[in-house]
């Protein structure tokens, strides 16, 4: 686990890649139970609207803070997390969606011994998630 | 579409669900978590617990929630502690609001999950946009 005396807001404490296929959807709606046909049907997608299939937001939120649950020495450490859905993932049927995760801490309160970590998660070139915002106890 | 008078209306404590390891750990490999031991869950896990409270509210007549028009807005997880295999899970949903906003309606709700002795474990919040017919 990191010491909380060792940090500073604006450091950088994990950066990792993620790549999001169709099999990654599938995976996800099983172990979720989140069964819509929008995260793995193109023709359900398109019949609402959507540019293609989407990965769902709570795959992306629950990668989101995989880095971060590994950096903080464990789940049991993250005490709050929550974010906004701002922008889709779109999963072609080939080629993985490529997601880019950074970890950076937003804030110190050594009194609670507490830190909170900023995501920021990008997509093509945009964050996909808004104020995603995870409380770590150290 | 979703009918406004839900508004705090709280639905029905979910039967208990049994936190297993293997489903740990396959919810683990399936958010692509390096660390899982199917012994703590991961963070976003309670999603599975608020989707059984979700439900209730989905099948209710009363609430007129239109689920092919809904996007989800934003969730967010406060923990009293971790969820650990072995938990037998229940949970509780009020609806905190429903408001309008351009042609939308966004509902937030408040799921509650308990462990077996009654204990909070942890708060789920989520709000879902339910977008109107010309949206």
């Amino acid at each position: 686990m990191p010491d909380i005396n060792s940090l500073s807001v604006g450091d950088v404490v994990a950066e990792t890649g993620f790549s999001i296929t169709r099999d990654s959807l599938v995976r996800y709606a099983g172990a979720s139970g989140d069964f819509n046909p929008i995260h793995y049907r193109d023709d359900v997608a398109a019949s609402v609207g959507l540019p293609g299939v989407l990965a769902h937001g709570m795959l992306t939120m629950g990668i989101s803070i995989g880095p971060v649950v590994s950096w903080a020495g464990g789940a049991e450490n993250i005490v709050d997390y929550g974010v906004r859905f701002t922008k889709p993932v779109v999963v072609p049927p080939g080629e993985p969606a490529e997601l880019e995760v950074k970890a950076t801490i937003g804030q110190i309160d050594p009194e609670a011994g507490k830190v909170r970590v900023d995501l920021t998660t990008t997509f093509e070139g945009n964050t996909v998630l808004g104020k995603a915002q995870a409380w770590v106890k150290l | 579409m979703v009918n406004p008078a839900i508004e705090g209306k709280r639905y029905p404590r979910t039967s208990p669900y049994l936190v297993g390891r293997e489903k740990l750990i396959e919810f683990a490999n399936a958010t692509m978590a390096t660390d899982s031991n199917g012994e703590t869950a991961p963070p976003t896990f309670p999603i599975v617990i608020q989707e059984r409270s979700l439900k209730q509210v989905l099948t209710d007549p009363e609430s007129q929630l239109d689920f092919s028009r809904v996007v989800h807005g934003d969730q967010r997880f406060v923990f009293e502690r971790a969820i650990v295999a072995g938990d037998e899970l229940t949970s509780e949903l009020s609806v905190a609001s429903v408001k309008s906003l351009g042609g939308n309606h966004l509902v937030t709700f408040n799921t509650e999950i308990f462990d077996a002795t009654n204990k909070l474990v942890c708060t789920a919040i989520s709000t879902l946009v339910v977008r109107g017919e010309d949206a």
